[in-house]
């Protein structure tokens, strides 16, 4: 297991340098697990106790906050964070059946990380591209008038990327 | 403000207007072309960022010296990614869905050998002898722009630019004034809050400003979570500065030093625009302390929100600023006399805030000389759902719904049926096609049982289901409510769980008149305007579409064919080629089968509805068909 604890060694001195670089007051609670997330990719249990010493307020108030807002996430995402856009163009233009797709697909629920951690699915209100819906994010880049096969084909592309190969 | 000071606020505003002219005219005049590329939000899902790529890497092999530049958006999200062309001696030209190879032919055929290629044109953006323009599209002419004026035609990420286009001059004009008199020009303007209520900007700006306390916040509402809603982000990414205008003066108007813009945490790349045009503002004087050489001290933060959409409501919002959940609180106190830290706190809208500028700058009269009675000046909308050209539109108030629906933005594709028009997001309604004369205003909105909200509006066809729309509202609802009151946190809870039984054709008749009591007691009672408006989208389509209703509970028919539990998809083996296999391949669960004649059949225990086969269909067979009620498919032989 030196591999995690390694792993826990960087987390640990991350956060120790990020909240000497931040002043105290409890208005600071967002921002600073903004930028934990930003950095880490999720709130592990151990920043949010940290957080809640150095801001002197109890652990329960930090998971309170983080568990309120829709931003916050308390497992790693996956390699590809796939997020399905829920927004109301979407959804009269079948934003259901592209989410059940990927669901399917990648043989998980949303909300949750596929085992080899390559995929993480995930439900997001508004994009802001209604006029591209449906609409699916796959890590930074949007991808506009989703389809089922649409979904097939990104899991290909994937896949030869994988493998070394380009896709055609 | 003593006349030394006057004239040192128009110096040095005059200095910087003069050079931010001098680099614009450079720009325009140079005897280079200027390619502009819509990079906003929408336009990089679209592939904008590759066309940039590819004109720069077209035109250095051209060996073409060009000016390229990345701005936000026109509004016309169908038509994207567009381009705007300059070269010297033709007028600009809009180039609409434009793809690396267009870009390429582009740059051969018009920037050297001087053929515009009419095919690909939208239009020419100045009236020209040779070409069409713009204008002659319905959406073009149509439109008011005020607030959209500059989005798309300057770079958003140069202050420069902005200011060579009339960006703060509104400010300049305001520092020469006293604060009373902004706010009485405010007021005369009739202008009204564009967060969705419309409470009268000028009223709370006075209110604000009366407030004893000090110091006092200015913050842009900027949280702009109805799904279906891009208005502001839209404004946000293509002109920052109009935004920062209109936050700086009401900050003024109001005595406050310091201003927040709360910005949505979906949206990166406003956030990134907005940070630049804070800094770039600093940069050149106009943010920070003594602005342009007068007293008015002011600094600007964002503030990135986290993901709750009831932030959005104004005492939530400053929880959340706070460090806390976001928990609305009852009001009054109003936020305006006790707001962030307890300090009197200035909420607009960014679309209020951005018209603000506009106002002091063209003068009460221009402003009130647009739009109805109650409802003054121009109302930006997000038009999506099942429209030809989807968009950001401005618009005229007094408009009518039929006019926005059909004219500007093409109307219904496929030649289905309009069904209804979702106004307002999940606190608004559901309009059938008898508001389509409607004209666009606050009042009439609220009479018909929709509201103005921030300018989300969904377009619904024959094939929606508005129970099942209904449905999706109250799932939204009741997922972001935040839980604090009983009639809001277990209301939406019960409301959504009959919508779902009837969607599934498990609905009873008498719950229609629960529904009704239970939309009606929420509205009484919740604490917060998340709560109270909740019930809008049932009580609407209860309404108006109560026959659909029914269909679901008497019948277990979705009259729509959209409720999947009460739909299957088949297979009419009359129209059906036997040669043809697009539909099995279609089929991600491969439900899709031969039959002993080689007639596709499909398995309804492995369908999942997904419709993919109905799309894969060949036009000139159409043999998928969807039925409901479920007893009226065809046994299979």
């Amino acid at each position: 297991m030196n591999h995690f604890s390694e792993k826990e060694e960087k987390i640990e001195t991350f956060i120790q340098d990020l909240l000497r670089s931040y002043p105290k007051g409890p208005e600071i609670l967002i921002p600073l697990l903004q930028k934990i997330q930003e950095t880490l990719g999720f709130l592990p249990r151990e920043a949010m106790e940290k957080v809640a010493v150095h801001l002197d307020i109890s652990e329960s108030e930090v998971y309170g906050v983080a568990t309120f807002y829709n931003q916050f996430r308390f497992h790693p995402p996956g390699k590809h964070p796939v997020k399905v856009c829920m927004g109301t163009a979407c959804h009269v233009k079948g934003a259901t059946v592209i989410l059940e797709s990927w669901e399917r697909r990648l043989n998980i629920k949303v909300g949750q990380t596929t085992a080899d951690r390559e995929f993480s699915l995930d439900r997001v209100a508004c994009v802001g591209c209604c006029a591209l819906a449906p609409v699916a994010v796959v890590g930074e880049k949007v991808h506009g008038h989703m389809a089922p096969t649409k979904v097939d084909g990104l899991l290909l592309a994937f896949q030869l990327e994988r493998e070394g190969k380009k896709a055609p | 403000m003593n006349p030394e000071q006057k004239f040192s606020v128009q110096q040095s505003f005059a200095r910087l207007r003069s050079l931010a002219l001098d680099k614009w005219q450079s720009l325009k005049r140079g005897g280079e072309p200027t390619i502009l590329v819509g990079s906003a939000t929408c336009g990089r899902a679209s592939g904008a960022l590759e066309i940039f790529k590819a004109f720069q890497e077209e035109t250095e092999r051209a060996g073409i010296r060009a000016h390229l530049l990345q701005v936000g958006c026109l509004g016309h999200c169908y038509a994207e990614p567009l381009v705007i062309i300059s070269r010297p001696g033709f007028p600009a030209i809009v180039y609409s869905r434009v793809n690396p190879v267009i870009a390429s032919l582009l740059v051969h055929s018009f920037l050297l050998a001087g053929d515009p290629c009419m095919e690909l044109m939208l239009g020419a953006l100045e009236e020209n002898d040779s070409f069409p323009t713009v204008f002659e599209l319905p959406r073009f002419r149509m439109e008011t722009r005020l607030l959209l004026k500059r989005c798309g035609l300057i770079d958003p990420e140069d202050i420069d630019q902005s200011i060579a286009n009339a960006g703060y001059e509104g400010l300049c004009r305001v520092l020469q004034q006293e604060p009373a008199e902004v706010i009485s020009l405010l007021t005369h303007s009739g202008l009204r809050g564009r967060g969705g209520a419309g409470f009268p900007a000028g009223k709370k700006w006075e209110i604000c400003a009366r407030a004893e306390g000090s110091p006092k916040y200015v913050i842009a509402n900027a949280d702009e979570g109805d799904p279906g809603a891009f208005m502001d982000r839209s404004l946000l990414e293509s002109d920052p500065h109009q935004t920062l205008e209109g936050l700086m003066i009401a900050g003024y108007a109001i005595g406050a030093s310091s201003g927040i813009i709360y910005l949505r945490s979906e949206y990166p790349l406003a956030a990134e625009r907005v940070q630049k045009a804070i800094s770039q503002a600093e940069a050149a004087g106009l943010l920070g302390e003594k602005i342009l050489g007068s007293d008015f001290s002011f600094r600007v933060s964002l503030f990135r929100a986290s993901g709750a959409f009831v932030c959005g409501e104004e005492t939530a919002l400053i929880q959340s600023i706070e460090g806390k959940r976001g928990m609305p609180r009852f009001r009054p106190p109003y936020p305006a006399i006790t707001g962030l830290k307890g300090k009197p706190t200035l909420i607009n809208n960014v679309k209020t805030l951005s018209a603000v500028p506009h106002i002091v700058l063209n003068g009460v009269q221009s402003f009130t000389s647009i739009g109805t009675e109650g409802s003054k000046g121009t109302m930006v909308f997000a038009l999506v759902g099942k429209v030809n050209n989807a968009g950001l539109i401005e618009v005229p108030m007094g408009m009518t719904l039929g006019q926005l629906i059909f004219d500007l933005s093409g109307g219904i594709p496929q030649g289905k049926r309009f069904k209804a028009v979702q106004i307002g997001g999940p606190s608004g309604g559901c309009l059938p096609e008898k508001f389509l004369s409607l004209p666009i205003d606050f009042e009439s909105f609220k009479e018909a049982g929709a509201m103005m909200g921030s300018g989300g509006m969904v377009v619904l066809d024959e094939d929606d289901c508005m129970v099942e729309v209904a449905r999706y509202f109250l799932d939204f609802t009741q997922r972001e409510s935040c839980g604090k009151c009983t009639f809001c946190r277990l209301g939406t809870w019960q409301m959504l769980n009959l919508l779902e039984e009837m969607t599934q054709g498990k609905g009873r008749i008498e719950d229609l008149r629960l529904l009704q009591e239970l939309a009606e007691d929420i509205q009484v009672g919740a604490l917060c305007n998340l709560g109270k408006t909740a019930p809008n989208p049932i009580l609407t389509t209860l309404r108006y579409f109560q026959d659909e209703y029914e269909a679901h509970i008497l019948q277990r028919k979705c009259p729509a064919r959209r409720c999947r539990a009460l739909t299957a998809f088949y297979i009419v083996p009359e129209k059906c080629e036997r040669s043809c296999d697009a539909c099995v391949g279609s089929c991600p669960v491969e439900a899709i089968k031969n039959d002993r004649r080689m007639k596709k059949i499909i398995d309804q225990e492995k369908c999942v509805k997904c419709g993919s086969c109905s799309g894969a269909c060949p036009p000139q067979y159409q043999a998928v068909v969807k039925i409901s009620p479920l007893s009226e498919v065809p046994p299979i032989r």
